[in-house]
């Protein structure tokens, strides 16, 4: 594999997690328990549209077959998706998006991090603007993963009950490739072990102070990487992308 | 939207940049400080309008009944050596 492609690679999966959490954080989009709630949720699904659209377009740059991000975005199939599974996932109810997002945007606030300091110019400067917008959206998700579960008898039980399902899908953030490796040594990727003890160690004191249980169960699901999915993507994307697959130039 | 929350409601006031008064911007509902300076972010510097924010509850302003209004401000209608009208301004002085 060629440092093109394992750059490309890098790019389609971090556009496609932005791009699949960006679809389920819009799905509450007038359905949230609050008005307040219903914009933050929202802002964080356009934060999310817009991660997605830089790396995307960056993407097709990489690989040079002049893509567009809409093409990315809206001409792949299912297995073409590199997303992590955990993304996919479909909101059962309030605390699932919360906990979800929690966890994840705790990982991404390690990871672009990290990737600010990238040697590839691009990919350095679409990370500083995503780790400003993932460190609000921990902020504003551990506050209420904390009031969740030590909150009612309710709260909780929903709340741990996400935990619960989600845990198994969170050692898929954590999984590399030999494309990895390699950009690794050229100083262009994020190192996820290195970011593996400091995510454990913050969501721990966040699951504490929120009174839930991590799960003892070890099992994680893989597959992401491969483009091996949950049946819900299949399902996401006949949503997504019916438009423009209807009508292949339609703009607005 | 289906459940009725019953949250306190807070006054929202931004600071557009730094030494500049805050001022109102609306209110928002929140259960907790953290909840009201995130609610009040998310609806109201979303267009990058602020440098800061202040959150108050509600129920912490203090407001003068509007029937008081003649009591209260017309005295100072008639009394035009109270404005500051007789001074010459400096030219260029429009912070005054």
């Amino acid at each position: 594999m060629t440092k093109e492609q394992a750059l490309y690679n890098y790019c389609v999966r971090l556009g496609d997690n932005a791009l699949v959490q960006s679809y389920r954080l819009s799905e509450w989009c007038s359905n949230a328990p609050i008005l307040e709630e219903d914009l933050a949720l929202t802002n964080m699904a356009l934060d999310m549209t817009g991660r997605a659209q830089l790396l995307l377009q960056y993407a097709g740059k990489v690989a040079g077959h002049g893509k567009t991000a809409d093409d990315m975005a809206y001409r792949r199939a299912e297995r073409e998706y590199r997303n992590d599974l955990i993304s996919e996932l479909p909101d059962a109810d309030f605390a699932f998006t919360m906990v979800r997002q929690m966890l994840v945007s705790t990982f991404e606030c390690f990871l672009y991090a990290a990737l600010v300091s990238s040697s590839d110019k691009e990919i350095a400067a679409i990370a500083a603007k995503a780790v400003k917008e993932a460190r609000y959206h921990m902020a504003h998700t551990s506050e209420w993963v904390i009031r969740l579960g030590d909150g009612t008898e309710e709260s909780n039980r929903r709340a741990q009950s996400a935990l619960n399902i989600l845990w198994s899908y969170t050692g898929g953030l954590f999984e590399t490739t030999d494309a990895d490796a390699l950009l690794l040594s050229e100083g262009m990727a994020a190192d996820v072990s290195q970011i593996k003890t400091k995510w454990q160690e913050n969501i721990e004191a966040i699951l504490r102070e929120a009174k839930l249980i991590l799960p003892a169960d070890d099992y994680q699901q893989t597959g992401g990487r491969q483009g091996l999915h949950t049946e819900y993507l299949g399902h996401m994307l006949t949503e997504m992308q019916y438009l423009h697959r209807t009508y292949p130039e339609a703009i607005w | 939207m289906t459940n009725e929350v019953d949250f306190p409601s807070w006054e929202v006031f931004t600071q557009v940049k730094p030494g500049a008064n805050y001022v109102h911007a609306g209110a928002i509902h929140a259960a907790d400080k953290k909840m009201a300076l995130q609610n009040a972010r998310d609806t109201y510097t979303r267009r990058g309008e602020g440098t800061s924010i202040w959150v108050v509850p509600s129920e912490s302003i203090v407001a003068s009944n509007p029937g008081d209004k003649e009591m209260l401000f017309d005295p100072s209608n008639d009394k035009i050596y109270r404005l500051p009208t007789f001074y010459t301004m400096p030219e260029g002085a429009k912070a005054i």
